[in-house]
């Protein structure tokens, strides 16, 4: 019974917070919203005897990514959305997809409803540290290992975006230098590279 | 009534042991601020202070006092929600942690079951820990991570370009120096095989050889350098160089707002202690002792309790010390330190860590 008001507590902030994450105008005020939505699915995750999942959620979602997107929000200083007047089918996309997903949860609240009672073992879940780790490391190696390259892409990917590749400034002082002594053909062999 | 009395029992139990706990935290994280007063005074050629009640015992009060019936000052172009919800989330973040805590072995107490609806049947231990959670170094990583909103918020709200600098900075440095911490404590969770607090305490206790600061020494410099910068302390504490950012991100905080970042930086400082307590120096246990005391007995509880505080604050009093010794980072070089060097070596020791524990276990 506790469970259960828990559960209707942690959903029910979940929701709102991802209400007010799509209504606020401010986009600082969005991603404050959507951290409380991952706060509130972590607490859900624990009443539900996954507490690695629910420890990793706040500790990537919650910890690394939102703070990094609020970071970006508060030196770009963004201004508030405005409401959009041109693209205005594009409410209409917007509601139908809302309305595809709202069937979605009506069938999967059917499908539960006619599924036969399981009682899961606490101690087997798939939420524990050690059940997690042997099938990632035993059944699914290849799948992690693939990710796991991905994501190496993707560090990379980013460094190299992020480096400015311009050229030193040094080396333009260097070339107007040799240029001004009439010894511009030698120019090669004096170039700095940083 | 039966029902109600089951499913609230529970609750109340665990609510009377996080009072108890957050009190007995808060009321160390008081006096903290008083040593450190105290200390640096001597360390200074200062009396520090010594005017309220006997020998200064009861100047925390006084400041708390002090705190509350400050006037309140909120700038005037703040952002009025955010403003406030910032010293929340940063005190709030701070405690959580409080109930992982392993404060001491378990208890072997009276039979409960003579409590009625058989509320407590079979019984017969009462543990030194509020919840034992199978993840609990993740929780508290997590959960402190989380702390950065807070600073980030507060230096964002105040409208004020020192504290948005000081917010800023805070975070870079958190993000950055929360992955050596991370790395570093990745050894120490191989070699003991487990996530939870209690069970890493278990698995070094026997002898004082197995403490995990013998075999991960690499691990605990890493840990304590980025506690260090974790907690914005001397010498990295950049977010609030006076002499560049008068005071940070809390320049525009005034009375108990202000009173509520400072609990929090306090209780963090102490949280990183109990961490690096119990990851690298086995936490409450105490080499000798169940030779001297029957294991579970109160007294045996007791004396490990006092020496895993006493562990606590001394490195408390190694935070003062250093605050004492040493000058500040340039923010470039505090950068490249985490990035350059600290992270590098925390990996470094994940991988030798790995060759040595497969090598053993063949």
């Amino acid at each position: 019974m506790a469970t259960t008001a828990l559960f209707f507590l942690f959903a029910g902030f979940a929701i709102a917070c991802a209400v007010s994450m799509v209504y606020h105008r401010n986009p600082l005020y969005s991603a404050i919203s959507l951290v409380g939505v991952f706060i509130a699915l972590s607490c859900i995750y624990i009443t539900l005897a996954a507490p690695f999942i629910a420890a990793v959620q706040i500790l990537i979602y919650a910890g690394a990514i939102m703070v990094l997107v609020v970071f970006v929000i508060m030196l770009l200083n963004l201004e508030d959305d405005k409401p959009l007047n041109r693209l205005r089918y594009l409410y209409a996309v917007g509601g139908g997809l809302g309305l595809i997903l709202l069937v979605q949860t009506f069938f999967i609240f059917y499908a539960v409803m006619r599924a036969p009672k399981q009682t899961v073992d606490a101690d087997v879940t798939v939420g524990k540290t050690l059940s997690i780790g042997t099938a990632m490391y035993t059944e699914y190696l290849l799948p992690v290992e693939i990710v796991g390259i991905l994501l190496l892409m993707a560090v990379i990917g980013g460094v190299i975006l992020a480096r400015r590749l311009e050229q030193p400034k040094l080396e333009l002082v260097v070339d107007n230098e040799l240029e001004r002594r009439g010894e511009g053909e030698i120019k090669d062999e004096f170039r700095i590279r940083l | 009534m039966e029902a109600i009395v089951k499913t609230i029992f529970p609750f109340a139990v665990v609510s009377i042991g996080i009072l108890l706990a957050f009190q007995g935290v808060l009321m160390i994280v008081a006096y903290t601020v008083l040593a450190e007063r105290k200390v640096l005074g001597w360390m200074q050629g200062r009396i520090g202070p010594n005017r309220v009640g006997p020998w200064g015992i009861a100047q925390p009060f006084a400041d708390l006092f002090k705190f509350i019936f400050k006037e309140d000052i909120v700038p005037d172009k703040s952002t009025k929600f955010v403003y406030f919800l910032a010293p929340i989330v940063a005190l709030t973040c701070a405690l959580m942690p409080i109930v992982v805590y392993p404060f001491g072995p378990a208890i072997t107490t009276i039979d409960w079951s003579f409590l009625p609806y058989g509320l407590g049947e079979g019984i017969t231990q009462l543990p030194m820990t509020i919840a034992r959670i199978d993840v609990g170094v993740l929780y508290v990583l997590g959960i402190t991570s989380v702390g950065v909103y807070g600073i980030a918020l507060a230096g964002w709200s105040s409208n004020n370009k020192y504290s948005l600098m000081g917010g800023l900075r805070s975070s870079a440095q958190m993000i950055s120096y929360e992955l050596a911490m991370g790395a570093s404590v990745i050894g120490v969770v191989m070699l003991a095989g487990t996530l939870e607090l209690g069970g890493i305490i278990a698995a070094q206790s026997g002898s004082m050889f197995k403490w995990y600061i013998i075999p991960q020494f690499i691990g605990f410099i890493v840990f304590l350098i980025a506690a260090f910068a974790e907690t914005n302390r001397i010498p990295f504490d950049l977010p609030e160089a006076e002499t560049e950012l008068v005071a940070g991100f809390h320049t525009e905080y005034s009375a108990l707002k202000f009173a509520l970042f400072f609990m929090a930086e306090y209780v963090n400082m102490f949280t990183v202690s109990v961490m690096i307590v119990t990851l690298f120096l086995g936490g409450w246990y105490i080499p000798g002792l169940s030779l001297i005391f029957e294991v579970g007995s109160i007294p045996y509880a007791l004396v490990s309790h006092i020496g895993f505080i006493g562990n606590i604050c001394a490195f408390l009093f190694l935070y003062i010390w250093i605050r004492c010794t040493l000058p500040r980072f340039r923010f470039d070089q505090l950068m490249n330190f985490g990035w350059k060097f600290l992270l590098p070596v925390a990996l470094a020791n994940v991988i030798l860590t790995i060759i040595v524990v497969y090598f053993l276990n063949r």
